[in-house]
């Protein structure tokens, strides 16, 4: 049977040594060549290695793919491939009632069925798997023994390519021709030949091997050719996105980018691959902690360089002391709060909305600071971008908040070059003040301060996270002149206002029921949102990526509803922050607090 | 280049009396005889009394938050390494809440020039032991006495690998001085533990080595490549007796001035100058002058040295040859 579908989700788990996030790339990269939408999530443990074939070994990687838009990796799969029965058990409740499963049935192995902590000798009857799920037991390991028997390869290497095996079988089950997949290998493995031999030989047998089963399945996916458009795309995650905003802005700039970071997850993979990048001129210190990673980065603002700080929650509280200092000397920086499950420690590797007031309020004094929220894994570049621009145009930090979801997922990116970003112009110094060298003066429109980095003649001034004199730029502890300065370090973030984009609304503009979320949650409400639009239900949905300030016309948007419904994976607070921007709103929420993303049909139940 | 060249419009708000003032005078004193522009020259500093000090300089100036100092310290050197960057800390704000900053500091070896102001009281705050009060020290925080031992600030920076340490006191502003240019020449993290004097909250911290009559007898000034002698006419000196070190006096059972130890204060293996940092009275001086000065590579130097290597056989020279290393879908 022929299933034609618009989309399709796959579900790869196994161990965390079997070779699941390849696998997962691999075919998600096939799909998004043949010109289909991606979006795609790793599910690790959090163990670093956990004894093979128990339940908390499982790595699993999702990838949804569609003929249309995709939006989310998706809240069900059609085809769970697992490599064992743990992989198997940990993940049924992800299964739709009429999904494949895919499974090695080397390893469903009474010994196997022990260690996932089975008490029989059939775990699909103990799991009580729908007899509308149809199994597909494959012997992966042997077939992949038998494969590379001449290969002269060591046996462990031999089982390390029974993934290849699975994904030979899962093209042929999806209609995917392997010829995209010995591309993406033979660009993967090109400095190991053998490697790449063996990986493209238990690919194609597993591609046949599946031919030659006569399935009663098969998947069908249209791929759209619109291949007309010459849009360059690359399958990209959040944190590398992210990365690549900051090294494009600092050219832009015309500024080294510095990083000061203390690796925290699931932040960490932006100072990593920004730590690769001493060929483009960026500067990573791994600073002693938390507070030294932003410190270092406040100094080397100070002296002028685009400078960068990443972090997770526990990691933005240690920081929160810095983060005045950077708003009392009004220095340039951007924060990146790659948010985990909290408080603590929490969940360090799971995601959550959860420090969002933190990063508006979350300081002593009155401390404002710009805020922005990333939406997708490939939007991470855009707003990186943007808080890098904030910052030095602004002479403000800028807080940019993702989440473990975006940091690891992937999608689709239209790949950015030099030439298609705006140019980025830090506030420099005034000229003409040359000579009487005032670090008081500002720019009378952004009420950017104008600044004079170390090494410039002339212009020698002592910055503080004392009071500054309005006038002078020197202490002072006069009562009203900190009255005057509160003003103008609150009116020089309101204004960035004035140079940020209008907010736009999606779907259905003229609906009564406007959805409002902010960051991640984008995928899963514009999946709700379009839903609802084709089942005749008029939605409009307001996603923000800026949050403090709001743009001009948010306030507006919010008010010309009659049904305001703010979904968000905490416990409202984007909703207690709107309402304490707006007089007279009045909204509905819908929270989430299983750090764990949104699932389309979650929502619309609660509407 | 003079000493008012590096004089702030900005009056010193230091108690009348302290300690603090000598050292703000040597410090633009050194500054001076440097002789690199004040454009060129940055303060960095923390919060306390000491911390005040930029404000007094007319360099570039950052007085930033209790005990990240160092860290920001370490921003600015590395962003830029070009500019000759001074720390001004004391011995609550770099030894108790800034004390992973500034030991890591050390270890990286940056090269910055810390003046470590010890005067073993929280000013400031109007006077709570600190980290290098002696063991049953009175103050407000400490009634019946601390039951605490003290850092004592030498062995910490040597135990972090520090490639520089001097010692001098307030009152002795030629050596101050001394240290301090020495400190700014030298290639690494600089330490100058400055012993001062708080009049208001620890009157005569230093007063067993200040006194100016007892002083010759109690301390040792130590110089590179001279004999380690000490006293009224240098009468006394400083031996190895099996792994210690030995008071002897010249004349006095045979003892020569070629019997004394010779002081190298570039040799790499910090077994001496640890013995010589830790000397006390009464029965040793206290060492002063540059204890330690010796030579490592800097970590700025070797982030730059690395980009370049980099930079040379990276195949990715733009921002547009990174993004077509990517897969990219058409």
């Amino acid at each position: 049977m022929k299933r034609q579908q618009t989309d399709l989700v796959v579900r790869f788990c196994g161990d965390s040594g079997d070779g699941m996030q390849l696998t997962g790339n691999l075919f998600a990269s096939v799909s998004a060549l043949l010109g289909n939408s991606i979006s795609t999530f790793p599910d690790y443990p959090a163990e670093i290695r956990a004894p093979q074939g128990t339940l908390g070994g499982v790595s699993g990687f999702q990838v949804h793919i569609g003929s249309g838009n995709v939006y989310t990796p998706g809240d069900k799969a059609d085809i769970l491939v697992a490599m064992n029965p743990a992989a198997l058990k940990t993940n049924t409740h992800y299964l739709k009632t009429d999904s494949v499963i895919l499974f090695d049935t080397d390893s469903f192995t009474p010994k196997d069925f022990e260690k996932a902590q089975f008490t029989t000798d059939n775990p699909f009857t103990e799991l009580q798997i729908a007899e509308s799920i149809q199994l597909l037991p494959v012997p992966l390991t042997s077939l992949t023994k038998e494969s590379l028997k001449d290969s002269g390869m060591d046996l462990k290497a031999i089982v390390r390519s029974k993934n290849m095996l699975a994904l030979g079988v899962i093209c042929f089950l999806t209609d995917r021709s392997i010829d995209k997949a010995i591309h993406f290998l033979e660009n993967k493995f090109k400095k190991k030949p053998s490697v790449l031999e063996a990986n493209l030989k238990v690919l194609t047998d597993g591609y046949n091997y599946a031919s030659n089963l006569h399935l009663d399945i098969q998947f069908i996916i249209d791929n759209p050719s619109d291949n007309n458009s010459q849009v360059e795309r690359a399958s990209i995650a959040g944190n590398k996105a992210t990365a690549f905003g900051l090294l494009a802005a600092a050219k832009k700039a015309h500024r080294q980018l510095f990083v000061g970071s203390y690796p925290i997850t699931p932040a960490t993979d932006i100072m990593q691959e920004l730590a690769l990048r001493k060929d483009l001129g960026a500067v990573v210190v791994q600073a002693e902690d938390e507070i030294s990673g932003i410190c270092t980065a406040i100094g080397a603002s100070f002296a002028g360089n685009l400078a960068v700080t990443t972090t997770s929650g526990p990691g933005m509280s240690l920081k929160s002391e810095a983060v005045g200092l950077a708003v009392m000397s009004e220095l340039p920086l951007v924060l990146v709060d790659v948010q985990r499950g909290g408080p603590s420690t929490g969940l360090p590797t799971k995601s959550e909305q959860t420090d969002l007031l933190q990063a508006i309020w979350g300081r002593n004094g009155e401390c404002p600071v710009v805020v922005l929220a990333a939406s997708t894994p490939a939007n991470c570049f855009d707003f990186a971008f943007m808080a890098a621009k904030l910052a030095l145009e602004h002479s403000t930090p800028v807080i940019l908040l993702t989440d473990a979801y975006l940091a690891n997922g992937t999608a689709l990116w239209e790949v950015m070059h030099l030439k298609d970003l705006p140019p980025i112009t830090p506030v420099g110094i005034d000229r003409q003040a040359k000579g009487h060298n005032n670090p008081a003066l500002r720019d009378p429109e952004s009420l950017a301060r104008y600044m004079a980095l170390p090494g410039t003649e002339g212009f020698e001034y002592r910055n503080m996270g004392l009071e500054r004199d309005a006038e002078t730029g020197t202490i002072s502890t006069n009562p009203d002149n900190h009255a005057r300065m509160i003003k103008t370090r609150a009116e020089k973030v309101s204004r960035v206002a004035d140079y940020i984009p209008y907010a736009h609304v999606f779907g259905n503009p003229n609906a009564d029921l406007l959805l409002v979320g902010f960051g991640s949650t984008e995928g899963h409400l514009k999946a709700v949102t379009e839903k609802l639009n084709k089942e005749g239900k008029p939605t409009a949905l307001l996603q923000l990526n800026y949050i403090y300030p709001l743009q001009r016309n948010v306030k507006q948007i919010l008010l010309r509803y009659k049904r305001v419904v703010v979904c968000e994976l905490n416990s409202g607070q984007l909703a207690t922050y709107l309402r304490s921007q707006i007089e007279g709103l009045h909204l509905e929420q819908i929270n989430k607090t299983t750090a764990q993303p949104f699932e389309i049909e979650e929502i619309i139940s609660q509407l | 280049m003079t000493q008012q060249d590096f004089k702030s419009n900005q009056y010193v708000r230091f108690c009348p009396g302290c300690g603090d003032h000598a050292i703000t005078m040597a410090l633009q004193k050194a500054m001076a005889e440097i002789g690199i522009p004040t454009h060129n020259t940055v303060v960095i500093s923390g919060i306390g009394c000491s911390s005040r000090m930029p404000h007094y300089l007319n360099t570039y100036g950052f007085n930033t938050i209790h005990g990240r100092g160092a860290a920001i310290a370490t921003g600015v050197k590395t962003a830029n390494p070009d500019l000759n960057v001074w720390l001004m800390t004391g011995d609550g704000d770099c030894l108790a809440i800034g004390g992973n900053h500034f030991i890591h500091a050390l270890r990286r070896n940056i090269n910055l020039n810390i003046c470590l102001f010890n005067n073993r009281i929280y000013g400031l705050t109007k006077g709570q032991y600190s980290p290098t009060s002696p063991k049953g020290f009175v103050s407000k925080s400490s009634p019946y006495g601390t039951v605490e031992r003290p850092f004592r600030p030498a062995e910490l920076v040597m135990g972090a690998r520090g490639t520089f340490f001097a010692r001098t006191l307030d009152v002795d502003m030629p050596t101050t001085v001394k240290c301090m240019v020495q400190a700014s020449r030298h290639e690494g993290t600089a330490v100058v533990e400055c012993l001062v004097n708080c009049v208001i909250f620890n009157n005569g911290a230093h007063s067993y080595i200040a006194d100016r009559e007892e002083r010759s007898e109690r301390t040792l000034m130590l110089e590179h490549g001279k004999h380690m002698l000490f006293g009224k006419d240098k009468q006394k000196g400083l031996v190895l007796d099996g792994l210690q070190l030995k008071v002897v006096t010249i004349g006095e059972n045979g003892i020569t001035e070629n019997d004394i130890l010779v002081h190298d204060a570039h040799t790499a293996d910090d077994t001496l100058h640890r013995k010589l940092a830790l000397m006390e009275g009464p029965d040793f001086p206290v060492a002063l002058g540059v204890i330690r000065d010796v030579e490592e590579p800097t970590y700025e130097k070797e982030v730059y040295r690395q980009m370049q290597e980099v930079k040379e056989t990276s195949k990715i020279k733009t921002f547009d040859d990174l993004i077509n290393t990517l897969e990219i879908i058409r």
